[in-house]
């Protein structure tokens, strides 16, 4: 693995999570039946981030989840390391909601496909949007984003790491080079 | 995350299993948990996978629970009682499991009455093989919901006291639940009628006494086991009532025990026999959470050797 190039630093991931709240509030004009629901692991992080952006915008808490897509997955035998069940938490009814999905890095869409089966087995929201923090091209299924942080143009093999300061002590947005062995 | 690769296409007890393995068995678990609480019950983890469960003694209890362990992951399901099956004509089990194979199922969960029938199973096909309890052996996913349970109470299991009282002899429970408490670092005490402890027990990593009450003194919980009658071949077994009087949990002892004890039971429980019925109702009581848990540990064993059957059949392309 070598690193190419830093997309975001904390100040632009930051101000990139600022204009999509400010996106998904004029979409869905304000608050009123709206959660967010992240995608194990970092898209939970980002949905708790975009609460709290758009707390500080409209002064009003939106109910955020955890989805964990394992058991919804169609590739578990191809990937190499030991997938891991995590928990689903969702302590809120989803039906008639506007349900913004939140997930890092948006790429084959097989991911989203997933979380999409999952979401409607907890009930029937109004509507589903999606807002990714990277959208890096490449999908495989017929599937977009509402709200993007940043495209990415990225080769297929290159991988783009988000990282956290919640889960891995700073914010920033790389691109990686995978050197084959 | 974890670092652990799960790798068993079967689980046939917890004597050979690690540490972490059941660690991360139980961490899988804990997730499964939630699917039961859904509205949907159901995930498709498991879908278009195959799951016969082969039962060569009766169970209710065990069936039913990796039955609906099952369907909650969207396998399908093949109920096999021996007692109306070929088994009857003289088909060997070795001849069974090769004909379960032959139907292209993907996991055999076999209760059997003889010890050590699931490891030959599982030598003889390549399909997952899942015991469910072998003669006086193993029973391993009850064990592992019992740790469960007391994990999910006590908030962990190194360093907690655990007795199990009743029929240790014949007690596949038992073993298991010796084996997998030990391994996660808790003390087990086993308490029987002198008749009742076999040999070597204490090799295990278990304490044992007959005094009832010595038992119960300073326990985090209390397993509670059938007095199985029915394997009772000799005529030893003390009388049922005389059981109760020296040896059946009633509100009278736990008064002596402490204020939080967690009584357990794998079931059928016989009120009146090894357990008063305040006592199987009571506040201590989590006889029917161990049921609820049950599901959430088998989903997630299910899930795990199916798991890495599919891995090792990918991998040997």
């Amino acid at each position: 693995m070598k690193e190419k190039a830093k997309i975001l630093d904390s100040e632009s991931l930051n101000r990139s999570l600022m204009r999509i709240a400010h996106e998904i509030l004029e979409k869905n004009r304000g608050t009123a039946e709206l959660c967010l629901i992240g995608i194990r692991n970092r898209g939970v992080f980002l949905a708790q981030r975009l609460a709290e952006c758009i707390k500080k915008i409209e002064g009003q808490d939106v109910p955020v989840g955890a989805l964990d897509i394992t058991l919804y997955r169609d590739d578990l035998t191809m990937i190499a390391q030991q997938p891991v069940v995590h928990k689903t938490e969702i302590s809120f009814d989803i039906d008639d909601k506007n349900v913004i999905l939140v997930d890092d890095v948006l790429y084959t869409g097989r991911t989203i496909r997933a979380a999409l089966d999952a979401l409607i087995d907890f009930g029937r929201p109004k509507a589903i949007q999606l807002a990714v923090l990277v959208d890096r091209g490449h999908r495989e299924l017929p599937v977009r984003a509402d709200f993007v942080g940043k495209n990415i143009p990225t080769a297929k093999n290159e991988t783009v790491e988000v990282r956290l300061k919640d889960t891995d002590g700073k914010d920033e947005v790389v691109i990686v080079e995978k050197i084959s062995s | 995350m974890s670092e652990l690769i799960w790798k068993r296409k079967d689980l046939l007890g917890l004597e050979n299993l690690t540490r972490e393995e059941i660690e991360f068995i139980l961490s899988t678990a804990e997730s499964f948990k939630e699917v039961s609480s859904r509205e949907i019950k159901k995930v498709p983890a498991l879908r278009g996978k195959t799951v016969v469960n082969l039962f060569y003694e009766p169970s209710t209890r065990t069936r039913v629970s990796f039955e609906v362990a099952a369907k909650r992951l969207s396998a399908d399901v093949i109920n096999i009682a021996t007692e109306t099956s070929s088994v009857k004509k003289g088909e060997t089990l070795i001849d069974t499991g090769r004909n379960i194979e032959a139907l292209k199922a993907d996991i055999i969960v076999m209760r059997h009455n003889y010890s050590g029938a699931a490891a030959i199973l599982a030598r003889h096909v390549n399909i997952s093989v899942i015991n469910a309890g072998d003669g006086w052996h193993e029973h391993p996913t009850q064990a592992l919901l019992d740790i469960f349970t007391l994990k999910e109470k006590l908030g962990k299991v190194a360093g907690i006291k655990v007795s199990i009282i009743g029929d240790i002899a014949h007690s596949r429970v038992a073993r298991s639940n010796i084996w997998g408490l030990s391994k996660l670092g808790a003390e087990v005490t086993v308490c029987a009628p002198k008749i009742l402890i076999p040999p070597g027990i204490e090799q295990m990593g278990a304490k044992v006494t007959d005094d009832v009450d010595r038992a119960l003194h300073d326990a985090d919980a209390v397993n509670v086991l059938r007095m199985q009658f029915e394997r009772d071949e000799s005529n030893a077994f003390p009388q049922q009532l005389e059981y109760f009087k020296n040896y059946g949990i009633t509100e009278e002892r736990l008064e002596k025990a402490k204020k939080s004890i967690i009584v357990m039971h794998p079931g059928p429980i016989n009120r009146g026999i090894e357990i008063s019925s305040e006592v199987a109702d009571g506040a201590n009581s989590v006889i029917l959470e161990q049921v609820t848990n049950g599901i959430a540990v088998r989903m997630s064993v299910l899930f795990l050797v199916a798991q890495a059957r599919d891995n090792a059949v990918a991998s040997s392309r």
